[in-house]
């Protein structure tokens, strides 16, 4: 009684806070100071098509590589914990996917990781980016997994990726310190034509790496968990 | 926002409330992941409406492609264990 209670009276004070705030909205009629920074000065400062990429990897590059730096805490812990666990596949075998699964898959999983190279490599120009095409290629080896849960994946393969690409994304940083103007500073490269694939100086290297990173972690927190059996 | 923008709004986020209340109330529970991704998509597809391309990437691939597999990976190995 006292639970129900307390949860009706959770809905009605969230319901009179988003009232309140959905009645006293009006829409701004122009952008704000630092919007307005970014949208005049986006195109000359780092010749990126798609401003939000810029802010993500040149504005505020740090952040994006705190963001980076938790998913890879991620993975680890989640590699540490699952390594306790016992390996599957020791056990009964499992029954084998359907053939509609098998073909499925067999003509996707190229089309899904070329899909996420191509929404990672052209982030500066439409929208998407390394996150966005990690998160697709890990989707596809995820794919391969549900197909085939006992497929072997190399973890040395992934881990190399991983660090590589990691690795090169801060040595691209701290180029930008020596060579221009700070961390992550995009006009290493020289900045292009607006709108073609290379252009926008290191943002399309820096979210290639990011995305092989992104993409390298997630397939290996989905091939740890296929691989243990229990906790 | 035009009319028919907000028109389309306004029906996804009744579906999406919808949807999220199966995810809540059904029993099934493969039905009820199905639903859970299905509210992702619906939120991506308003991000989408929202202008916001980016986050409507973000929601597709993680919210509703990623944590549905996930979902049903575990489940599937859940029931394996439990007919040992």
């Amino acid at each position: 009684m006292i639970k129900r209670f307390t949860v009706l009276l959770l809905l009605a004070g969230l319901a009179t806070i988003f009232i309140s705030l959905a009645l006293g909205y009006v829409p701004d009629s122009s952008l704000n100071y630092t919007a307005l920074y970014y949208a005049d000065n986006t195109v000359s400062d780092t010749g990126a098509a798609n401003i939000v990429t810029a802010i993500i990897v040149t504005y505020r590059g740090l952040d994006t590589l705190g963001e980076v730096t938790v998913l890879f805490l991620t993975a680890a812990i989640v590699g540490l914990v699952l390594k306790r666990g016992a390996k599957a596949g020791k056990g009964k075998p499992m029954l084998a996917s359907g053939e509609l699964l098998c073909t499925g898959s067999g003509l996707l999983v190229p089309l899904i990781l070329l899909l996420g190279v191509y929404v990672f490599v052209n982030g500066h120009l439409t929208p998407g980016g390394g996150f966005q095409g990690g998160a697709i290629l890990a989707s596809g080896i995820m794919l391969v997994l549900l197909t085939n849960p006992m497929r072997h994946f190399s973890h040395r393969l992934i881990a190399v990726i991983e660090s590589v690409s990691g690795l090169a994304f801060i040595t691209v940083g701290i180029l930008g310190i020596m060579l221009a103007a700070g961390f992550l500073d995009n006009s290493l490269l020289p900045k292009g034509t607006l709108g073609e694939l290379f252009s926008a100086g290191t943002i399309p290297v820096v979210y290639s790496f990011i995305g092989l990173k992104v993409g390298a972690e997630f397939s290996s927190m989905l091939v740890n968990l296929s691989e243990t059996e229990g906790s | 926002m035009s009319t028919l923008l907000l028109g389309m709004s306004v029906v996804l986020v009744i579906a999406m409330i919808v949807t999220a209340l199966v995810a809540i109330s059904e029993r099934r529970l493969s039905i009820a992941i199905l639903s859970a991704g299905l509210v992702s998509l619906i939120a991506s597809v308003l991000f989408l409406l929202l202008a916001a391309p980016d986050v409507a990437m973000t929601e597709a691939a993680i919210g509703s492609a990623l944590t549905t597999f996930l979902f049903f990976f575990v489940l599937g190995r859940v029931r394996g264990e439990s007919d040992d």
